[in-house]
């Protein structure tokens, strides 16, 4: 398809569906909101109930985060080699070269 | 209170009946304070019959899955009920829900009306959905008094599931009457068919009076209040109209049903009757 083929595609696929939401769900205070799936939805307030009803009903939760996934800013995944594996050959970022004290105690 | 028992026909074992067989109902008097308890509770039954037609049907995934919730919902109100009432008289819940005759159910007639079978809107289900847990919060948030120690424990429980179910629905009632045109015009055919039945919900009787006098639960028409307070201001949002009350009043609660119950009953009973006591 061409660039302006896709977007027609693209437009024709909004005007039908309704937006697609990222889901993050808390499993118990203190946790951290994790990613658990998506979902579409008509705007917030559904977002928030379905994403109640799908990801949520075996007590998988105690709060929920909903944020619409074309809001998400991403890396690309063809920019992996160039943004993540320079940091291969870089241990000693691992704060593990380290004698600690040991008045410090545990850190 | 006098209660008679009519003995179970004795038909074969539950992993040998031949599936010809059908056995016949159980039948027991209900004391008032049973009947009061058995109209909350078969309501909650054949509502949530209604609600499970969706399963696979509704217009989308997420929210086939929240309808089928929410009959499970209702399904563990009624099976609490129910088997409160059996404790009294002798049978389960399994028993109460699948071996009784067509008027010895209770329900509001409005829980048994049609469905996604019989060709009714998506409207007509978030309605009834909505208008019956306004009914039922309502009514829960006043059990969770009630004397009877059990009823107040399943109101507590089922007040909080209550409050979701009138979110959602009423979500819904807000989305389609105040969405399209063609969507509003599908509430308004929905408002127009249910609404007569909804009268029956406010019908204090001799049941309801001796629950309120015995300190188990309130009247019917003492739940108006506080119902209305929910749908109007749901109904103005969605821009419906509340239609006057006219003078039909329909019967469920007295286990008068309408034609669309036997129906329903058929498909519900179908299998314990043809193999009593069948388990998963």
């Amino acid at each position: 398809m061409t660039a302006s083929a896709t977007d027609l595609a693209n437009a024709k696929a909004q005007a039908h569906e309704w937006p697609l939401w990222e889901v993050f769900v808390r499993p118990k205070a203190g946790l951290d909101h994790k990613h658990c799936g998506s979902l579409h939805a008509a705007d917030p307030k559904m977002a928030l109930q379905l994403a109640r009803e799908v990801y949520t009903r075996r007590q998988e939760g105690v709060s929920l985060w909903l944020v619409r996934s074309d809001q998400i800013v991403a890396s690309d995944p063809a920019d992996k080699a160039m943004l993540f594996d320079p940091m291969e050959d870089k241990v000693y970022r691992h704060p593990t070269f380290y004698e600690l004290p040991p008045e410090v105690g545990h850190m | 209170m006098t209660t008679t028992f009519a003995p179970l026909p004795t038909t074969a074992s539950a992993s040998n009946a031949a599936a010809s067989t059908t056995t016949g109902s159980i039948v027991f008097e209900p004391t008032p304070r049973q009947q009061y308890l058995m109209r909350i509770g078969d309501s909650c039954l054949i509502h949530a019959q209604r609600l499970a037609e969706w399963s696979g049907h509704a217009p989308i995934l997420e929210e086939d899955i929240a309808l089928t919730n929410l009959a499970l919902d209702l399904v563990g109100q009624a099976r609490a009920l129910l088997t409160h009432v059996g404790r009294q008289v002798g049978f389960d819940e399994d028993q109460l829900a699948f071996l009784r005759a067509e008027r010895d159910f209770l329900n509001f007639t409005i829980a048994e009306l049609p469905g996604r079978r019989a060709g009714r809107d998506f409207a007509d289900a978030v309605l009834r959905n909505f208008l019956l847990a306004a009914w039922m919060n309502v009514l829960w948030a006043k059990l969770v008094q009630s004397g009877d120690a059990e009823v107040a424990a399943i109101a507590g429980k089922a007040v909080k599931e209550s409050r979701y179910h009138v979110a959602h629905a009423a979500d819904w009632v807000v989305r389609l009457g105040d969405g399209s045109d063609e969507s509003a015009r599908r509430m308004r055919q929905a408002v127009d068919r249910l609404w007569p039945y909804t009268a029956e919900l406010f019908e204090t009787d001799a049941v309801d009076t001796a629950a309120a006098e015995a300190g188990l639960g309130p009247v019917r028409a003492a739940l108006r209040v506080g119902w209305q307070a929910i749908v109007e201001p749901v109904f103005a949002d969605a821009g419906l109209q509340l239609p006057a009350t006219g003078a039909f009043r329909s019967t469920g609660s007295r286990g008068v049903h309408s034609e669309h119950m036997g129906y329903l009953l058929a498909e519900m009973q179908t299998l314990q009757r043809s193999f009593p006591g069948g388990v998963w």
